[in-house]
């Protein structure tokens, strides 16, 4: 048993300086997740702000045609990405929409970092909603009837009380962000997964490599989870009345 | 056949020296080959000793042998590699489909064929889901430390595919090109090895390999010889490369420690030559050129 494992942890990390590749593919599957991310709240920001600008429009007058166009939009692509897998996505992105671009990581990144984009904006949409829906009606009342915007509203008085209520959720979306980029195998971006499946491939070996690739997701989530607690903590700090 | 024993000769002396002076003798088994290149006066005395043995009954003459099931061969193999195996409606066939059906026959079993990622085949063999996996799978020194591989059944080449109008050559021009490989096959290790980890693309099967190299997504696919044919006869403006890459030979893959299987399968495999059976399955999938 010591032995099979001694033989595993060397064919895994030290043989042909195999332990590059997950040095690497850590490196690309950070890379890859944090891009999403960004773009992925921006979008979910933007899609959110649409639906719930639509919602929350007052009964019985007329509604906005231009804002029920965008909340169309936006209820199709809400449907259409919550609706498929995102390995299909990502299949789709590479073989179908961008079938030209060269098989380069930079391509293979752009191209991940695009799909996870937009599949975690699906998902983040929703949670920044529930957050500004989650705002007493009277907020915006009172904002209003200060003589504030409705722009000048959501900005200062309704987004900051709504982000600290979906902080929570949104770190458990950062989570499954990292971990789901493990399907970017698929088009042969060598992420950390991948680092562990070459190995694989190369030595035979299976035990070491992904219980070291798991050992390194798990840490990483538990940094993230640190990092978010903190956050929240500090957001917090002027709560107590 | 001589070759196949003088491999596993090898194999056998290999892990004898790694189990002699553990695991950082990794250039040992290299001088091995040659020995056993050299001995292969004594290659053939153990050929016919094998033989011999085969003659009487293959499964009777070997000891207890381990199954996932009982009085079920289950075989692994990744069916997206024509003509080793491939789907045909909705059965998987081919020659290591064929070649493993037969062996099952002689070992009295029934054959059960598993469809899976070729890269989670040993994994799967190791921890004893399927019994054996038969994918056209080369046998390398360093596999051999993770699993046993049965004698070779066949001879395989690693070839270049290119676009028609590619400016690719011969093998030397792929330095510094995108290479597509299907993942985990000694394709993918070679060209590792030789171009540069960062110009080779591994893809989940070698159809997808081909896809890319269709769209322009990589310069090349380096893959098994027999499938190649079988993709560029499929997919127009493809060419297979005259000059061969690397020729090697392809085994049965069986867990290390289900050694009476192995032994089994090598008994049938040995009768199954001796009667031209693998043969006819061979030349029935690969026409001569």
């Amino acid at each position: 048993m010591w032995e099979t494992l001694k033989t595993g942890f060397y064919q895994t990390f030290i043989l042909d300086n195999n332990y590059m590749y997950f040095v690497q593919g850590v490196g690309i599957t950070l890379l890859t997740t944090v891009l999403a991310l960004v773009i992925g709240v921006a979008l979910g920001i933007i899609v959110a702000l649409v639906r719930s600008a639509h919602d929350q429009q007052q009964q019985g007058k007329r509604k906005n045609i231009v804002l029920g166009f965008f909340n169309v939009l936006a209820n199709i692509y809400l449907t259409v990405i919550r609706g498929t897998p995102a390995m299909v996505q990502l299949l789709i992105m590479w073989f179908v929409i961008w079938a030209s671009a060269r098989s380069t990581t930079q391509n293979m990144v752009i191209c991940a970092v695009l799909t996870f984009g937009i599949n975690s904006g699906a998902y983040v949409a929703e949670i920044i909603r529930s957050g500004i829906m989650s705002i007493d009606k009277g907020q915006m009342e009172a904002g209003r009837s200060l003589g504030l915007s409705y722009a000048t509203t959501m900005k200062s008085v309704i987004i900051p009380q709504a982000f600290k209520n979906v902080l929570p959720a949104l770190g458990n979306e950062l989570i499954t962000l990292l971990k789901e980029t493990s399907i970017v195998t698929v088009i042969g971006l060598k992420d950390l997964t991948k680092g562990a499946m070459i190995i694989q491939g190369k030595t035979y070996q299976a035990i070491v490599p992904f219980l070291a690739i798991a050992a390194i997701y798990l840490a990483m989530v538990m940094i993230l989870t640190t990092i978010l607690g903190k956050v929240e903590r500090s957001m917090r700090k002027n709560d107590q009345r | 056949m001589k070759k196949a024993v003088a491999m596993m000769m090898t194999a056998a002396m290999g892990m004898a020296m790694l189990a002699g002076c553990g695991s950082s003798s990794s250039e040992a088994p290299a001088s091995a080959a040659s020995e056993a290149s050299v001995a292969s006066e004594a290659s053939a005395v153990s050929e016919a000793a094998s033989s011999a043995a085969a003659e009487t009954s293959a499964a009777e003459t070997t000891g207890e042998y381990k199954l996932a099931t009982d009085g079920v061969l289950t075989m692994g193999t990744n069916a997206a590699f024509p003509p080793y195996e491939y789907y045909e409606g909705d059965s998987i066939v081919g020659i290591d489909a064929e070649i493993s059906q037969a062996i099952a026959e002689k070992l009295g079993l029934t054959l059960e064929i598993v469809d899976m990622d070729f890269n989670s085949l040993v994994s799967a063999v190791q921890a004893g889901k399927i019994d054996i996996s038969a994918a056209g799978m080369t046998v390398r020194e360093d596999r051999l430390e993770n699993v046993d591989f049965t004698d070779s059944y066949a001879t395989g080449v690693q070839v270049v595919i290119v676009a028609e109008d590619s400016d690719i050559a011969s093998v030397d021009d792929l330095a510094g090109k995108l290479i597509g490989v299907q993942d985990a096959t000694t394709g993918h290790i070679y060209c590792s090895d030789d171009f540069g980890e960062e110009n080779v693309v591994a893809y989940n099967n070698g159809a997808m390999a081909v896809q890319a190299l269709k769209d322009g997504k990589v310069d090349c696919v380096v893959i098994d010889q027999e499938p190649a044919k079988n993709f560029v006869a499929v997919n127009e403006g493809l060419k297979i490369l005259d000059t061969e890459y690397v020729t090697e030979d392809y085994a049965i893959a069986v867990a290390k420690d289900n050694t009476a299987l192995k032994d089994a399968i090598n008994a049938a495999m040995a009768e199954l030559k001796e009667d031209g059976t693998i043969q006819s399955i061979l030349d029935k999938y690969i026409s001569a050129e």
